[in-house]
């Protein structure tokens, strides 16, 4: 069984008027089944309303399945009492970096999730210092998060999930509300996980550049998982991947436009660097 | 302009008042605005005043700093001076056609002043020397015992140093949503008061709901890294009492003995 798996899983808001009387079901998550296994990189990908961060709650139990079950290394999340096992296993990053940050310094913010877990207090410094390390923030431990660019604060934000030993970090569109820079600065960090600490990556994410490093995609629309594969799978299907309101990658359309009009390309190009060589310059 | 704001008057050096169990510094502030009300005659303000001299030396913060936060009180200094000055019954010393000036008005304004000055003196070392984040920790650890009497302790100081936290945040947001609603003609600036608190209606509501949505975002994530309240929490700077705060407790009771005791005895 891998690290995080959902069988049928559905999830339904219900919407109310102002009164409180029932008006509707909104079915955000629909009967979606995965399978993660230990040190995958996996991008969740999708429009806005498709779905994907609801199902990114329920993996870190905030939200539960209406239906359906989901498991967290082999423990299921609508259980009580795995509730804070689970939470340490699978830890989140948010959208926003301001409404995350809870320390006003730096090096307490990363401390917060370990002070949680009961960690003793020399194991929290070591903690710390490990995870500012992996991010790259070591150096700016002391100072106050108001003062960081967003990018910064968002690589803090990581740092305060690994502090807690998570087997698997479950990112919420991190760099919807960053620069072209500070999403370069996430990214990275987020692969140097990936890589080094075999850390599972769940991405969740609307821009095509970042998926390219994942191993697994998975494309959601209305609430189902409309298409999955490797990027170059995924990448290849450039008219459904339009059909879904998604753009790819500039480089991967250029490709598919210059194959549609005749040239000798494999589907899928998915850098600069590829085509470079595809087209035999 | 609104981000120019710093909250509290942080002054950061390294120093042996700044060093203390925060703890130690707010007992120690307590303290000194008791003896000032225990004493008075002027041997006692002496005593007081040495001290005073001696910790602003000791923290190594510039003499400046604690006189600017006076510019705030001046306005109520010279009230009380003036009402102590003028209405106070008793001997005269000088009489200015129906006004006339006591011996005892004198020493109470005096008192007043120097009653006044100190106290806002000792509190600034206080703030000064002591970030707010240390501040809570040290209100928490201080308020434990009412824990039994079912004060939430935690929460209270969990909630200051959030609060603590989002100032600059919300002070930010606040000049954002001003420079909109002046980007589309809205007046803050003109008017009569009146006019003026209605205009910060639309300023105030936009405020609060950002504000209530970052409060939520912030609870889930608080219990997306597993908080859970005060229990089985650890400390990641835990405060523990060292050499130096026992001795400046030892410097503090011995103080407030003195001043007792020149209190009740002398003058």
């Amino acid at each position: 069984m891998g690290i995080v798996k959902t069988k049928d899983l559905v999830f339904e808001y219900i919407r109310r008027d102002e009164e409180g009387n029932v008006e509707g079901i909104t079915r955000a998550v629909d009967e979606v089944t995965l399978d993660i296994e230990q040190g995958d990189f996996v991008a969740i990908l999708g429009h806005n309303g498709s779905g994907k961060s609801t199902l990114a709650k329920h993996i870190n139990a905030i939200l539960y399945p209406t239906e359906g079950t989901v498991w967290v290394d082999g423990m299921d999340t609508a259980k009580d009492e795995h509730l804070w096992d689970i939470r340490q296993k699978a830890g989140m990053v948010f959208q926003n970096p301001d409404n995350q940050i809870i320390g006003q310094v730096v090096e307490e913010d990363v401390g917060f999730g370990p002070e949680n877990l009961g960690v003793p207090t020399q194991e929290i410094w070591e903690r710390v210092e490990e995870s500012l390390k992996a991010v790259g923030m070591y150096e700016f431990r002391k100072h106050s998060p108001n003062k960081l660019s967003g990018g910064q604060k968002q690589r803090v934000s990581i740092a305060g999930v690994i502090a807690m030993h998570p087997k698997c970090i479950v990112l919420d569109e991190p760099t919807a509300m960053l620069d072209p820079n500070g999403r370069k600065e996430v990214i990275r960090a987020v692969r140097a996980l990936n890589d080094v600490e075999n850390i599972t990556v769940i991405l969740i994410t609307h821009y095509m550049e970042e998926i390219v490093h994942a191993n697994k995609v998975f494309v959601m629309d209305n609430g189902k998982v409309a298409m999955q594969g490797t990027p170059r799978e995924i990448f290849s299907q450039v008219e459904k991947l339009k059909s879904l309101r998604l753009d790819v990658p500039q480089v991967t359309l250029l490709a598919h436009e210059l194959r549609k009009s005749g040239l000798e390309l494999p589907e899928g190009i998915l850098t600069k660097e590829e085509l470079v060589k595809a087209l035999g310059l | 302009m609104l981000r120019d704001i710093t909250l509290g008057q942080y002054y950061r050096t390294d120093s042996l008042i700044h060093r203390l169990d925060p703890r130690v510094k707010l007992v120690g502030t307590l303290v000194f605005i008791i003896s000032l009300f225990v004493v008075d005659n002027f041997i006692g303000y002496i005593i007081a005043a040495l001290l005073l001299v001696w910790v602003i030396k000791l923290s190594k913060v510039p003499f400046r700093f604690m006189v600017r936060g006076m510019k705030a009180i001046v306005f109520l200094l010279l009230i009380a001076v003036i009402f102590n000055l003028f209405l106070t019954p008793g001997e005269a010393v000088f009489t200015v056609w129906k006004i006339q000036i006591t011996r005892e008005g004198i020493y109470l304004a005096a008192f007043m002043a120097i009653r006044l000055v100190f106290l806002l003196m000792g509190s600034s070392v206080m703030t000064l020397t002591t970030t707010p984040n240390q501040l809570t920790d040290g209100l928490e650890k201080l308020l434990n015992p009412l824990k039994k009497l079912k004060v939430p302790v935690h929460e209270i100081s969990m909630m200051m140093s959030i609060a603590l936290r989002f100032i600059p945040i919300l002070l930010e947001e606040t000049d954002k949503i001003m420079k909109a609603q002046i980007a589309r003609g809205a007046d803050f600036e003109s008017g009569n008061l009146i006019k003026k608190a209605k205009s910060l209606v639309p300023l105030l509501v936009p405020l609060f709901i950002s504000a209530f949505r970052r409060a939520n975002d912030l609870a889930t994530a608080m219990e997306a890294r597993c908080y859970r309240g005060g229990e089985h929490r650890t400390k990641m700077k835990p405060l523990i009492y060292q050499k130096n705060d026992r001795l400046a407790y030892a410097v503090l009771w011995g103080y407030l003995a003195v001043c007792i005791v020149v209190g009740r005895y002398a003058g």
